[in-house]
């Protein structure tokens, strides 16, 4: 099982498509390492540049992201950068079952917790840590720490254990 | 309580249900391309799994890229070809015969009502033009789907959009989703199925109900679905004739898979068409549309006719039919890509090909090549195009080029003028 814990990106627009994550033009790969420097490449966002993506482990954005092509190497080139949890205020579908799919996460909060997420650790050097078995976010920077509780199907909760999709199913159907 | 056309499909597909919610799916077709199927087949392979469920529900196609452009697309290509003979794939329709998968698929009768459908692509829902469950699905539900046949989803919620009045002249399909894409959002369906209903609907052809439904994903939809009738009797007809002794028997058993009057819907949404004019979508968002009468004028370098959205043999006649006798403006640069084999040669019988070169239209074989900007068209940073597809995306037809979504005859009108204009001036 993969780890969701580490620092975090915050990536403030809603509706993130999936040419955005990864411009077509990388699709004609065929494994996911050479995606990696492409990461959020075409990403329309004031401010934003690819260097501020290392380091980190987590993203926490707004609504609709991974909208668009239903592309999988969007996750990938989140994988490959060390990113494997996306908190947002809600995912396209087959974005977020690609997520979980490759045993990673995509997790809703609800509209206020992310507004409190972004004023309150945004630019902060924000670190976060996941306790999957009591649902529980631990959020910290400056030395201030809180817990944010969420929820996730047994379902995609198996999913993640088996370590995505295609071991789950092979072993049990 | 009655049940919708979505939930009855699920109910005669489940295999398990592993959470409140969830429903494991038999599925009845899994439709293959050249740029998500590879990495599945590498990875099944890496897993040791490299099997198939059933090769006879597995069509394969090579599409977005065809032929070849450099050495990478032609690996994959490579790969998917020597897969579908390894596991003796039957249906692999390889460049001479190929075509855009959602609009190849149908042509060969593969969707049935009451089928569940899954590709590794988001347009997978225009299938559901044929009142079947089709969705896209990335790379590892595709693995799952190609290994053994089920996909995990969500119970379906649906929203119903009745549409109702008459289009007027020169509106089309096209405009209509786009006006609905406009209304829902592009997150205003996401998880839930639209079904499109109404009087529009039933005298509407399979053509146009594909590319209602095909753009059921731009609202963030799971899959667009239409009701079984007539109309979907007929286009299969030539398909199931050998197992139906005639075409009201096929109806019935077709119709098994309709809503009921009573079923539950998430939402039921009023659209009446008979003031909508032609639309053009404006941001990069496939929900910024806006009339063409208010973009008039609006400067174009590229006009792109083709797609799963609007490349198939009615549309070619639409525009064809706008640019008969006429020139394309010399300020703009005109491509055409008829969406399959079949389309390209009827195209061809019906003399519409020479018209479009006649014009100064560039044709090219069937590909989607220009509409995710990888090959046949692809925009330099700064440029425009007019297309009938329906992603406007930023860079999605080339890095730093800008999409405006509209029909074919709003775009072969462009075409003419130079500059995003109304077809009414050059049908009368
Ligand atoms: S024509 Fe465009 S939208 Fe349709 S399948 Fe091809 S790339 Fe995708």
């Amino acid at each position: 099982m993969k780890n969701f814990k580490g620092k975090v990106l915050f990536l403030n627009r809603a509706d993130i498509n999936t040419d955005e994550i990864i411009p077509a033009k990388y699709l004609s790969e065929v494994s996911k390492e050479p995606l990696g420097p492409h990461l959020l490449e075409d990403l329309k966002l004031e401010g934003f540049a690819q260097r501020d993506l290392e380091g980190n482990s987590v993203i926490v954005t707004r609504a609709n992201f991974g909208c668009g092509s239903s592309r999988e190497h969007a996750p990938w080139a989140l994988e490959v950068n060390g990113i494997s949890l996306v908190i947002a205020e809600n995912f396209a579908r087959i974005f977020r079952q690609n997520m979980f799919n490759c045993g990673m996460m995509a997790v809703e909060l609800p509209v206020a917790v992310i507004d409190h997420l972004f004023v309150n650790y945004a630019g902060r050097e924000a670190h976060v840590e996941t306790d999957l078995e009591k649902n529980v976010f631990t959020f910290s920077a400056n030395g201030k720490q809180e817990d944010i509780s969420f929820s996730i199907s047994d379902f995609d909760r198996a999913l993640v254990t088996a370590g995505g999709w295609v071991e789950y199913a092979d072993a049990k159907y | 309580m009655g049940k919708t056309i979505a939930e009855k499909i699920f109910a005669a597909h489940r295999v398990d249900s592993p959470a409140e919610d969830i429903y494991i799916l038999r599925l009845d077709a899994v439709f293959c391309h050249e740029i998500t199927t590879p990495v599945a087949i590498n990875d099944l392979v890496r897993r040791n799994k490299d099997r198939v469920f059933d090769a006879t529900k597995i069509k394969v196609v090579i599409d977005h890229v065809s032929p070849a452009k450099d050495s990478k697309t032609a690996l994959q290509g490579k790969i998917l070809r020597d897969w579908a003979r390894r596991h003796e794939i039957r249906d692999f329709f390889d460049i001479g015969r190929n075509g855009v998968c959602h609009v190849l698929f149908p042509e060969k009768g593969f969707v049935r009502p009451g089928y569940t459908v899954i590709m590794g692509d988001s347009h997978t829902c225009t299938h559901g033009a044929f009142g079947a469950f089709a969705a896209g699905v990335g790379t590892t539900d595709l693995e799952v789907g190609i290994l053994k046949g089920i996909c995990a989803f969500c119970y379906p919620s649906t929203i119903k959009i009745n549409i109702r009045g008459r289009l007027s002249e020169g509106v089309y399909a096209k405009d209509l989703i786009l006006s609905i894409v406009g209304r829902l959002g592009v997150n205003g369906a996401t998880n839930k199925v639209i079904e499109f209903a109404g009087p529009v609907v039933d005298t509407m052809s399979m053509a146009s109900r594909m590319t209602l439904c095909n753009m059921a994903v731009e609202a963030g939809g799971t899959c667009g679905i239409c009701q079984p009738d007539m109309t979907t009797v007929e286009y299969l007809w030539e398909f199931v004739k050998g197992e139906y002794s005639s075409k009201q028997e096929a109806l019935e058993a077709f119709k098994i898979f309709s809503s009921d009057p009573d079923a539950h819907y998430d939402q039921v949404i009023d659209h009446d068409v008979s003031n909508l004019e032609p639309l053009v979508s404006f941001g990069y968002k496939p929900d910024q549309v806006k009339p063409v009468r208010e973009m008039e004028g609006s400067k174009v370098d590229q006009i792109y006719i083709g797609s799963c959205t609007n490349g198939r043999i009615e549309d070619l006649r639409v525009a064809a039919r706008v640019l008969e006798g006429k020139k394309i403006s010399r300020r703009v640069r005109g491509v055409v890509s008829p969406a399959t084999t079949d389309i390209f040669r009827l195209a061809m019988e019906e003399g519409i090909l020479k018209t479009f070169m006649d014009a100064g239209f560039c044709v090219t074989n069937p590909t989607c090549g220009a509409c995710l900007g990888m090959s046949n068209g692809v925009l330099a940073e700064g440029e425009v195009c007019a297309a009938t597809t329906n992603r406007n995306f930023s860079g999605r037809m080339g890095k730093g080029g800008m999409v405006h979504l509209m029909s074919p005859a709003t775009a072969a009108a462009t075409a003419i003028a130079g500059h995003i204009t109304n077809s009414s001036l050059y049908l009368s």
